[in-house]
């Protein structure tokens, strides 16, 4: 007990630092979080497998789950609040979110324009219309899924 | 303290703390985020509070890490040079699996923290032993899973898809590797040394690293396999 104190005054601020608690006090905060983790990776792998949802929607619909699951495991898991306490965390959090959406969504969209880009001249043959004032022409009679010359979209 | 003394509904003797305008802090009446610990009267914070925010810190670089090895995935996913794609490799039985077991691991390791709070050491051991063995779970599924991906000839070297999807997914098995060793390393110190302060606090950052890991799982079954097998 000595050794504890003796830490205690050594480097800790003043303070309570952990309070004895009743075993269950913060049972429900884990059990809400459980069952709201279920139930978005139920929800998750029902839309992935699902034949009658719109195709293209499907992705939306996965990120959306993710993040949302996300955010139950930060409230219920980590317990991120926003109290004083976790002021920093939350600062902490927020500009690790922004790296994190840099770094992905940033790497997808350049990459996806390179690919398109450099794809292009096959696809399109010396169709581009690189000039400013050209407007482009789709064709109707071919269809195809790369009616646009490459970085018609510039 | 003269401007404070104007403030509406201030117990009378009592010296008025400046309220929190937005109403950030979670504290009564009156009584704001200027009384909370790290800033203005309240003092420095306790070393939990500092512990667990250095930790997190942490937490969030190893997480922009895997940002930048989904970014990898999500740009070569198209690269299977040939080879087996996503839709016909992933079994998503397996992967509902995985994801059910460390979701009760994360689970589980919350009550240990909660019989921790609660000083209760053998409620704690035995919810570690429950963590640890969902995780052992997990783990041997997910090198279960890479065995039989290298059995038929899609191992690493096959495609770049592969490539990064052995990076991403590996990277995320080897944090669970590592968290399974420091929980058992916990469980001795809680045994041999007791609810000691510095141990609490080594158990903290334990359990914000296996909720983190949790978190890094859900990015993983989305982006990998999931929209890995319907886009």
């Amino acid at each position: 007990m000595s050794y504890t104190e003796d830490r205690a005054h050594a480097d800790v601020a003043p303070g309570d630092e952990y309070a004895h608690e009743e075993f269950g006090t913060g049972l429900r905060s884990y059990l809400i979080g459980l069952g709201l983790a279920l139930l978005l990776t139920a929800a998750s792998f029902w839309v992935a497998q699902t034949k009658i949802m719109w195709a293209p929607a499907i992705p939306v619909a996965l990120l959306t789950f993710a993040i949302a699951q996300m955010g139950v495991h930060l409230v219920f898991f980590l317990h991120l609040t926003s109290g004083p306490d976790n002021t920093n965390n939350i600062m902490a959090l927020a500009f690790g979110v922004l790296i994190v959406f840099l770094l992905f969504g940033g790497t997808v969209w350049i990459m996806h324009h390179m690919n398109y880009n450099m794809m292009a001249p096959v696809e399109g043959g010396v169709k581009m219309p690189l000039q400013k004032g050209v407007p482009l022409q789709p064709e109707p009679q071919r269809g195809g899924s790369m009616q646009h010359g490459g970085g018609g979209h510039h | 303290m003269s401007d404070s003394a104007a403030i509406p509904g201030a117990l009378p003797g009592v010296v008025p703390i400046r309220r929190d305008p937005n109403h950030l802090g979670h504290h009564a009446r009156g009584e704001g985020e200027t009384r909370a610990t790290g800033r203005g009267i309240g003092g420095p914070s306790p070393k939990r509070i500092v512990v667990g925010y250095g930790f997190w810190i942490f937490l969030l670089s190893d997480i922009v890490m895997f940002a930048a090895f989904f970014a990898a995935y999500a740009v070569l996913r198209g690269g299977t040079a040939g080879g087996p794609g996503p839709a016909e490799l992933f079994d998503y039985t397996n992967v509902a699996i995985e994801t059910v077991l460390l979701l009760f691991s994360s689970f589980a390791c919350g009550i240990a923290s909660l019989a921790l709070d609660a000083r209760r050491a053998l409620v704690f051991q035995a919810a570690m032993a429950v963590t640890f063995l969902l995780g052992a779970g997990f783990l041997a599924l997910e090198l279960r899973e890479f065995a039989d991906l290298i059995a038929r000839d899609a191992g690493p070297t096959r495609s770049a898809f592969l490539s990064a999807f052995f990076t991403v997914v590996g990277c995320h098995g080897l944090h669970v590797t590592v968290g399974l060793l420091w929980l058992l390393t916990m469980m001795a110190q809680v045994f041999a040394k007791g609810f000691r302060e510095d141990i609490l606090r080594r158990v903290m950052c334990f359990s914000l690293f296996w909720h983190a890991l949790d978190i890094v799982w859900v990015a993983v079954f989305t982006v990998v396999y999931l929209m890995g097998s319907a886009a």
